[in-house]
């Protein structure tokens, strides 16, 4: 009967097939004007001199913004501070340039033809000054790291390296990745005639968030932010590149008021490269002491990724390994060499997503040094409680994870010599890694409400970034309250909707679904106080606490399930059109975990010290184990992954259908992490050679091959009452190691930087 | 027959009328001749099942089927398609009549955040009738010109080969 844990299929589904559902870029919208963003052409320098007289002249214009005629607008606040911002700099302020791609004029006009040829009438004369770029200059300690410190150290690490009897040295390089979805950014703005602001976004950074920080750029007073609404309704991916404010979302807003018409922003693909964030290329250092039995003892790992002026977001590489085995001495660091190329920020899997490439390939190198299956080796090192916080898990299946997954693969019948597997002239190779991946409760509320004809309608101001938040959601709320899913109905992407955090670091299912369950067990029980007070209810005099939901939209005495009455029933008797309840979730763990970072002192260390009773006891990390199998043409160096078998350990499967989903994504994102994801920038001008999706490739159809992925299912009892943990980003995690240790598996050859191509295995 | 209208920019080509057949139906636009026809759809028609993704033929979100051929719309202009039939995704199928390949779609979860979906769909349903969905690998390989970044591709697959008949 109940309905979590059913592969529900997909409530908007058929909107999508059918071409009906409407993204941001689709609202009509009455008087619409078009903009578009003309961006810098050098990386870095001054703007000499612009002139717009002949864009201002052209058909159809209607006014363009410059840094000589823009409205002043603030600094942001950054995201790591409580705020909302990765780039803290906004657009068009003054005459400098930071990087390529920064926006040096806005151009506003009746159509998108009209603004796109304007903006090419502009011409900007440049002082040019030479460029930072690359990961070569000096490097500096980030302020915060996830709101870490930079360093992090338990034990000697350097000490038991001169001691270990074997120990491998290595550097590993990741590139710039760019998040691409296939829906470009859209923003539009349009104020009302009290001076009310709406803005359709395609927002995966809250729209909570958002109006918050549309108000700081727009001297709106935050007690007035009410005033600014910020829809979201469906998103076309996120991954993280729609994240937070930029720039480019505070500019509509900005042209809309000086016009009094509403502004529409869309980016071309190219613009996306330099205006929503990026992950940052990284070196990564790696050093491993263990002793002959390939027990570790230490673990060295230097990170280092793009700084900037404009704002900072270090790539959080070393967090996985100060948390994924039982080692008692490591050392992780995090340092950044500024660049003229933009703000990095969050992209699936961030931090673990190249550090497990790192760590997950040094320890495929160590197992070789010790001729030691690689499994067997991270099975030695199996860290039974979180050696980071000295604490234990709420869970933790990753040893079902290995034997489920080695079981699956066919992991025995590798041979251990590398080069020696075949299949005619394709040389074969297996690897493996461990995933693990950190994803967060944030805080969130929601609204049950359950109407006359017993039908229930969820809202919540997240948005479903394409997970199937629409569909699970209303699973969870159906269960609860004892109704079909069908007759729930889940609303999100509404600041008219009760706060929710942006649905960031695999957070959706384990903030919203305990929010949504709590309002729901609320509604109910509030149904039940009418019905046991009614004289003509088969529950009157009965225990409001102990009536049970029986399905069906019925509630039943504890003691006997035959006396029954209904949501209908019980409203229609009462004379409501509705009953609702409101309930939040996750707020004082939130506050205890970040209080020191987003609060002045003293109010942030008395906050901390005041929530100290909500303090996490157990270290929750969502883990798995990635097997795959890759086939390497000797002769042309091409690589195709042939399998792959992911086993996760995930807490409870709310959906097995939209769960497994989401694991085929990131196991293709890893796919794409190995073998073809990579920005290429000109190591002289700083500017990105190939912002676009010919240049920069991405996995087609015919580039993933049969996934096998199995969930433990298994509730894990004490993150939350649904017992679910998180799955957007752990199956990235590890794919990009196993696929380069598949690699050396089947050829001998070890690729230590990504992606992996011809030109590496050849050459 | 091509009416050319005479601009007032002089640099600014003139708007000129064409006549299409989209989705059954006779229509008649007056657009500037560097209107794309994926724009002229969307922006013109009200047609915003064909998406956007890249305006540059690399993604496949804007595919639509002209006379019955699947092509990105985003990389022909509305002019050079003067009285030819032009097919939608909305020309498919609606939430309340589906179209076999649309709740194939559904059914196998061939999609997450669906913003490559109409494309794909447009895609699937051409594939189909061009004899290409005999075989998964023959799928994969056909339906590579529609990007999914989400990657829903297994899901996608499945769905073209039970559309198709071939279900196992
Ligand atoms: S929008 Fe036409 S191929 Fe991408
Ligand atoms: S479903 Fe998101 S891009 Fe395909």
């Amino acid at each position: 009967m109940t309905s979590v844990g059913t592969p529900v299929p997909r409530v908007d589904g058929l909107l999508k097939a059918t071409g009906t559902a409407r993204y941001t870029a689709d609202i009509p919208f009455e008087d619409l004007t078009h903009a578009v963003l003309l961006q810098a052409t050098i990386a870095r320098g001054r703007i000499a001199s612009i002139d717009a007289s002949a864009a201002e002249a052209a058909p159809g214009v209607l006014l363009v913004l410059t840094h000589l005629n823009a409205p002043r607008l603030p600094r942001m606040r950054a995201f790591a501070k409580g705020g909302s911002a990765q780039q803290t700099v906004p657009a068009l302020q003054d005459d400098r340039v930071r990087f390529a791609g920064e926006t040096v004029a806005f151009v506003v006009a009746e159509s998108q033809e009209q603004a796109r040829y304007a903006a090419m009438l502009i011409s900007v004369e440049y002082d040019e000054e030479p460029p930072a770029v690359g990961l070569h200059g000096d490097a500096y300690p980030p302020a915060k790291v996830n709101g870490q410190p930079p360093d992090y150290r338990r034990g000697d690490a350097e000490r038991a390296l001169a001691d270990a009897a074997v120990t491998v040295e290595r550097t590993y390089r990741t590139p710039v990745h760019h998040h691409n979805p296939i829906e470009p950014p859209v923003t539009i703005a349009s104020w009302d005639d009290d001076g009310g602001l709406t803005v359709h976004e395609a927002a995966q950074g809250g729209v909570h968030m958002m109006r918050l920080g549309f108000a700081e750029a727009l001297g709106i007073p935050r007690r007035k932010a009410g005033s600014i609404r910020v829809v979201s309704k469906f998103l076309g991916g996120g991954f993280g590149g729609k994240g937070f404010m930029w720039p480019r979302n505070i500019l509509p807003a900005v042209a809309a008021r000086l016009l009094g018409r509403p502004v529409k922003l869309e980016l071309t693909r190219a613009q996306m490269y330099t205006s929503g964030g990026y992950r940052s290329e990284t070196v990564q250092r790696l050093r491993l002491g263990a002793d002959r039995d390939g027990r570790l003892g230490s673990i060295v790992h230097e990170s280092t990724s793009t700084g900037s002026d404009m704002g900072e977001f270090p790539e959080p590489c070393a967090q996985i390994t100060q948390m994924l085995y039982a080692c008692p001495n490591v050392t992780g660091t995090h340092r950044l060499v500024r660049q003229n190329v933009g703000v990095p920020t969050f992209t699936r899997a961030p931090g673990e997503g190249p550090g497990s490439f790192a760590l997950e390939s040094a320890l495929d190198e160590l197992a070789g040094e010790l001729s030691l299956d690689p499994l067997e080796l991270r099975l030695r090192n199996y860290a039974e409680t979180d050696p980071e916080h000295d604490r234990p898990w709420s869970s933790k299946g990753l040893r079902e994870c290995y034997s489920e997954g080695a079981e699956r693969f066919g992991w025995s019948a590798r041979n251990p010599e590398p080069g020696s597997m075949r299949d005619g002239r394709w040389l074969v190779g297996y690897g493996m890694a461990t995933a693990a991946y950190s994803s967060h409760t944030w805080p969130t509320f929601a609204r049950v409400r359950i109407r006359a004809d017993g039908t229930a309608v969820v809202r919540c101001a997240t948005t479903d970034i394409g997970t199937g938040t629409y569909t699970v959601m209303a699973q969870v709320a159906a269960d609860a309250l004892g109704v079909r899913p069908g007759d729930v109905t889940f609303e999100a992407g509404d600041t008219r909707y009760p706060f929710a955090f942006p649905p960031v670091s695999s957070s959706g299912a384990r903030s919203i679904g305990p929010a949504v369950r709590a309002a729901a067990l609320a509604v109910r029980t509030r149904v039940a106080r009418l019905a046991v007070k009614d004289r003509e209810s088969p529950l009157f005099g009965a225990d409001a606490a102990t009536v049970r939901a029986i399905g069906g939209g019925r509630l039943a005495r504890a003691d006997d399930p035959e006396r029954y009455d209904t949501f209908v029933d019980v409203l229609e008797r009462a004379g409501l059109g509705h009953v609702e309840e409101r309930k939040g979730y996750g707020v004082m763990p939130f506050l205890h975990s970040t209080a020191s970072g987003i609060a002045p002192w003293p109010v942030g260390p008395l906050l901390r010290v005041a929530t100290r009773p909500f303090a996490g006891r157990y270290s929750t990390y969502d883990f798995g184990a990635q097997f795959v199998e890759v086939r390497v043409d000797p002769d042309l160096g091409v690589v195709r992954v042939s399998r792959v078998v992911g086993v996760y350990d995930i807490g409870r499967v709310l959906n097995p259908r939209t769960a497994r989903n989401q694991a085929v994504g990131g196991i293709t994102w890893g796919i794409g992490m190995a073998l073809m994801e990579r920005t290429t920038t000109h190591p002289r001008l700083g500017k990105y050679t190939s912002p676009n999706l010919s240049g920069y490739l991405l996995p087609t159809n015919a580039d993933v091959p049969d996934i096998d992925v199995h969930f433990l299912d298994r509730p894990d009892p004490l993150v939350n009452p649904l017992g679910v943990k998180g799955v957007g980003e752990l199956p990235v995690v590890g794919v990009a190691a196993a696929i380069a240790n598949a690699v050396h598996h089947a050829t001998g050859k070890r690729v230590r930087s990504l992606p992996i191509g011809p030109a590496e295995l050849l050459g | 027959m091509i009416e050319v209208v005479p601009s007032e920019g002089g640099v600014v080509p003139a708007a000129v009328e064409v006549g299409l057949v989209v989705n059954g139906e006779a229509r008649r636009l007056v657009v500037e001749p560097r209107v794309t026809l994926l724009d002229a759809l969307r922006e013109r028609l009200g047609l915003t099942g064909a998406k956007k993704g890249c305006d540059h033929g690399e993604c496949g979100a804007c595919t639509v089927l002209v006379d019955d051929r699947r092509i990105y719309s985003c990389t022909t202009l509305a002019v050079m398609q003067e009285g030819r039939r032009v097919t939608t995704v909305e020309g498919l199928g609606t939430p309340e009549s589906p179209h076999p390949v649309q709740a194939a779609f559904v059914e196998h979860d061939g999609m997450q955040c669906g913003m490559c979906t109409p494309g794909q769909v447009v895609s699937a349903v051409a594939l189909i009738a061009e004899g290409h969905a005999g075989s998964e690998d023959e799928i994969r390989e056909w339906m590579s010109g529609n990007l999914c970044r989400c990657a829903a591709y297994p899901g996608i697959v499945a769905a073209v080969r039970a559309a198709a008949g071939g279900a196992s």
